[in-house]
């Protein structure tokens, strides 16, 4: 398999899989502007079914960008945003929710005068009858969570706050869940264990689309990734073979490798 | 001042200082979830006054009412209040606040609106209703209820205090207790992801405005019961709930109601001591006063939000 190296805005950037499962979401040719600055210059990729897709790449990068335009965040002004294979840009994120996409924002968000609970019942805002089996299922995922629960959210440890926030998003049953950082400021440790339960999320059914600085990590868990630079897409491969590619050895792993 | 007098003036305190914390809740909801301060909450007030008498003048109250009868009437009232209130709160948020934050209009601009959404609707309301104060119809015999403390409380007394506190406990209800009311906390602690978690802010926003709307023009119609109802009625209870709701901590309910309390109770000392004419200076030192220790409140955590 080749590993595709383009300044470019890449048409389709899809790496030629031999088996690859049907397209959750696809980013078709995204531009998006915070003003007169472009963040992103043609961004195209696609999140099959059951995948852990990884986005790297350096700080402004365009990564946080792509998740918020994929959750109708930010809405791009040329490009189209599919979720099984109809266009769901421009629909507002309360409205994206309802379609099954979750996101874990960067900085963990969680609301700082809830409480474990009322954060993971926020979660479950979007569905008409909460199922208390999701709680369960959060909570085993999570035991600090259970322990903490009646514990007010802005109090809580950033190790804490992620998983408040990753078991948040579960609360609404995602069927992809954008996360944004998730090891961000926390101790390895803490950092290897949400690694772990993403893992376990993805193994239950959930499409992870994960945006990371720590690429070793982000690369080991997923399937395929994708490289941005300066919004846009520069490579995009098999994990492993990112992995072992030399260019992103030195740009992305640096002294991180062991 | 004598022990019985201190209860006279007590009872009077709380009865005005609910009708604020009533008031206080309008300013304090719309405030957490949009970081407005609306100044023509004043005018849903007054617009609940209107309500109730126009309600009542339509209805022409018989001579001597039955208790049920005069019960009738003060539901009615407040029905009228509510339903006024609600509807302004509603109309004011469509028509003015709604096309600002579809423009992301900057803070100023909103503050400027409050305040000129204010003057509109209440020389509108003089207008309407005309400038002279309309009575309100007599709903019941306003005579001695019963002693505390060896200080009489009379029907509307009693009245006020009853619906504001079913008032509170109601609005304290709805924000702790109900899906609305898990909204309007999460988009006054995080609009951004509250929308995330597939809440629809504008319309969260709505019915904040009309779930204080709904309290604003209650406590229109109560303030209506002990006197009458004029245009120009909103303007010093409004500025007084709006202070007592910075003074309980802006954004914060509870803080709301006792903030309404406490200037109501010291209001009417401040009157039975200096006098009249002292009426607002000493709830407004205290404000003040409190405000210099504690910039967020008795009880706010914070004013506005971080990031």
């Amino acid at each position: 398999m080749s590993t595709q190296v383009e300044s470019d805005p890449l048409p389709s950037a899809e790496p030629s899989g031999a088996a690859a499962p049907p397209a959750l979401l696809e980013l078709r040719d995204l531009h998006v502007f915070y003003g007169a600055i472009e963040a992103l210059k043609g961004v195209s990729l696609t999140v099959g079914e059951g995948e852990v897709v990884a986005l790297l790449g350096a700080n402004g990068a365009g990564k946080s960008t792509t998740l918020k335009t994929a959750s109708g965040m930010l809405a791009p002004r040329a490009g189209e945003v599919l979720l099984h294979g109809e266009r769901v840009d421009g629909i507002t994120s309360h409205e994206l929710v309802q379609l099954g996409i979750g996101h874990v924002p960067e900085g963990r968000r969680v609301f700082p005068r809830m409480t474990v609970l009322e954060n993971l019942r926020m979660g479950a805002y979007r569905l008409r009858r909460p199922d208390p089996a999701d709680l369960d299922r959060v909570f085993t995922l999570f035991p600090v969570l259970a322990e903490r629960r009646k514990q007010i959210g802005g109090t809580l440890s950033g190790g804490e706050q992620q998983m408040l926030a990753i078991g948040r998003a579960l609360m609404g049953k995602p069927e992809l869940l954008l996360l944004d950082e998730p090891s961000m400021g926390l101790a390895p440790l803490i950092v290897q264990q949400i690694f772990e339960i993403l893992k376990e999320i993805n193994a239950q059914g959930t499409t992870l689309l994960l945006v990371e600085q720590n690429a070793s990590r982000a690369l080991a868990l997923a399937d395929r990734g994708y490289v941005l630079e300066t919004g846009s897409v520069v490579m995009s491969d098999d994990a492993d073979a990112l992995l072992a590619d030399p260019r992103i050895r030195a740009a992305y792993l640096g002294e991180s490798v062991e | 001042m004598s022990v019985s007098d201190i209860w006279d003036v007590l009872v009077l305190g709380v009865v005005l200082g609910s009708l604020y914390a009533v008031i206080a809740i309008g300013y304090t909801l719309v405030y957490g979830v949009l970081q407005l301060l609306n100044f023509a909450h004043s005018e849903v007030f007054m617009s609940g006054g209107y309500g109730g008498v126009i309600a009542l003048t339509l209805v022409e109250p018989v001579a001597d009412p039955s208790g049920l009868q005069s019960f009738g009437y003060v539901i009615l009232g407040i029905c009228a209040g509510a339903l006024l209130g609600g509807l302004v709160a509603f109309g004011l948020e469509k028509a003015a606040y709604l096309p600002l934050r579809r423009r992301n209009a900057p803070r100023l601009v909103f503050l400027i609106t409050a305040i000129g959404a204010s003057f509109f609707l209440y020389n509108l309301a003089g207008k309407l209703f005309g400038r002279y104060p309309m009575p309100m119809p007599t709903m019941y015999e306003n005579r001695k209820l019963f002693e505390i403390f060896g200080t009489s409380v009379s029907v509307t007394q009693l009245i006020i205090v009853v619906t504001a506190l079913v008032m509170l406990l109601l609005v304290d209800f709805v924000v702790n207790r109900t899906k609305l009311g898990s909204g309007i906390r999460a988009v006054a602690q995080d609009p951004e992801v509250a929308s995330l978690m597939g809440v629809n802010i504008d319309r969260v926003v709505s019915r904040t405005f009309v779930l204080g709307g709904l309290m604003g023009g209650v406590a229109g119609f109560l303030f209506g019961t002990n006197l009458q109802v004029e245009y120009t009625m909103g303007f010093l209870p409004g500025i007084t709930a709006f202070a007592a709701a910075v003074l309980g901590g802006i954004g914060n309910v509870r803080g709301a109601m006792l903030g309404g309390l406490t200037l109501g109770v010291v209001e009417a000392f401040t009157v039975e001591l200096w006098g009249d004419a002292w009426r607002y200076v000493g709830a407004f030192a205290v404000l003040i006063l409190v405000l210099m220790f504690r910039p967020t409140g008795i009880l706010g955590e914070r004013v506005g939000r971080t990031a």
